[in-house]
């Protein structure tokens, strides 16, 4: 029987989303009634690209939930260097592990992945593709700040190529939102994604300019602007500077306002907006355990039910 | 012999595309796989005057049957096409091109950075959408100038 994987935000339903939030509240609650849910349960954590902390938040909601992890190492000090395709790797690892999370730098290889595995896989980030699990989280965070309808929503920075942001834009037309797109031309939304949001009939709006939609915003989703897309200093600066969030741009904003960044930041937020209100990149990073917590319980939970 | 006698010389057995997109006739050969080399003779009409399209190409292929699964594909560069499968000089079923669902193994990937284009066991593959195809594994749609990425040679 083929298992069920968590590839791409855009397969996600609003009961499925919904299913995964309640339990990460359930968990949140009591997290002592998880502590041996999954004992015995072992979960590959194969990132073939470093992301030091998806992977410690894997690998901690893994442990909370009783279960162990197995993780590949780098890719330098695996057998990939040697030339092994993905194909094969996932193929080998499936047999250590009841559940495999993904990390690649190639778009759409959790998708291959998951074709040569029986096991639940999880895309913990393809490329400039898809991060859906970055999404239940945040998802999750906003749920618990604003609730998750009748809501504007801003996202801002590196549109183009933020995997969180697409992950996010498609989870998001579930529900009943508002999308501000806020970029400079360069790093718009990919055609893909406008492609998507327009077949799902949600209500887009594109921007460049963060002051004209703030006021309205009840959530102002950040990302980082990487120096390398851009082929000189003196342009990125222009536009980094255009995209960075401090208390004084945030004086236009409603007081409820939620400031959101799947972290880790350089400088688009500066440090003095860490102490206000707006501030919920921390909880949202915390809320990466209770929320893997229960996206891994489901996982392994139904697996279980296939296989017997 | 005329050029016009030549265009429209009745083959005895086989298949006559009709209706192909202008231009689009060797690309119509490239994903049929065909290239002369099994023997069969092919001819081709290209900027054919048409009623329908204005201009048209019309490939013929002799002592071979295309099955529909072989021509459906032919849907995305020439949409309009129509397949006549001769014998013995007489149309014996003539029938319009449908669009498949999904294109496996014959267009690659422009997203270079489109697992499909690793050193990966798999074929690539797409799903075809309102007005073009997009790829299965990355998203990407691809609507204009499908034939470019012909994972053929032509
Ligand atoms: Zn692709």
């Amino acid at each position: 029987m083929r298992q069920d994987h968590l590839i791409s935000a855009a397969n996600l339903s609003r009961e499925s989303i919904e299913a995964v939030l309640d339990r990460a509240a359930a968990i949140d609650a009591d997290p002592a009634a998880y502590r041996q849910r999954h004992a015995g349960a072992v979960l590959a954590l194969c990132f073939f690209e470093p992301s030091t902390r998806t992977k410690m938040s894997f690998d901690t909601a893994m442990k909370r939930l009783g279960g162990t992890t197995v993780d590949m190492g780098t890719v330098e000090s695996s057998s990939v260097k040697k030339g092994e395709t993905l194909a094969d790797t996932v193929r080998v690892v499936e047999g250590y592990a009841d559940a495999i999370v993904l990390r690649h730098p190639s778009e759409g290889a959790a998708k291959m992945a998951s074709e040569f595995v029986d096991v639940p896989l999880v895309n913990a980030g393809d490329g400039a593709g898809q991060h859906p699990s970055q999404t239940l989280l945040d998802l999750y965070t906003i749920r618990e700040r604003a609730g998750l309808d009748d809501l504007s929503v801003g996202i801002m920075g590196d549109l183009k190529y933020g995997r969180t942001v697409h992950s996010l834009a498609h989870a998001l037309t579930n529900f009943d939102v508002r999308q501000h797109f806020i970029s400079p031309e360069s790093l718009r939304l990919p055609r893909n994604v406008r492609f998507d949001l327009h077949e799902a009939g949600a209500h887009v709006r594109e921007h460049t300019d963060l002051e004209a939609v703030l006021p309205e915003l009840d959530v102002l989703y950040v990302t980082r602007i990487q120096r390398e897309r851009f082929p000189d200093e003196n342009e990125y600066r222009a536009v980094a500077g255009q995209y960075r969030i401090d208390e004084e741009t945030l004086e236009a904003a409603r007081d409820d306002l939620s400031v959101m960044h799947p972290l880790p930041r350089v400088d688009e937020i500066a440090p003095e907006v860490d102490e206000t209100e707006y501030a919920t990149y921390f909880e949202q990073a915390h809320n990466g355990i209770p929320v893997r917590m229960a996206l891994l319980d489901g996982l392994l939970a139904r697996a279980k039910e296939g296989s017997r | 012999m005329s050029d016009h006698e030549l265009r429209v010389s009745k083959i005895r057995n086989g298949t006559v595309i009709d209706h192909v997109t202008a231009g689009q006739a060797l690309n119509v050969l490239a994903i049929l796989g065909i290239d002369g080399s099994e023997g069969e003779g092919v001819s081709i009409g290209m900027n054919v005057p048409s009623d329908r399209l204005g201009r048209k190409d019309v490939v013929k292929v002799e002592d071979r049957e295309l099955s529909q699964s072989e021509v459906e594909v032919l849907s995305l560069i020439a949409p309009e096409a129509s397949i006549n499968i001769i014998r013995d000089y007489d149309v014996v079923e003539k029938s319009r091109v449908d669009r498949p669902e999904t294109v496996t193994g014959l267009l690659s990937c422009p997203n270079r950075n489109c697992i499909t284009n690793d050193d990966e066991p798999i074929a690539s593959k797409f799903t075809v959408v309102a007005d073009g195809v997009r790829c299965a594994y990355c998203g990407e749609i691809v609507r204009d100038d499908i034939a470019a990425h012909l994972d053929v040679q032509t």
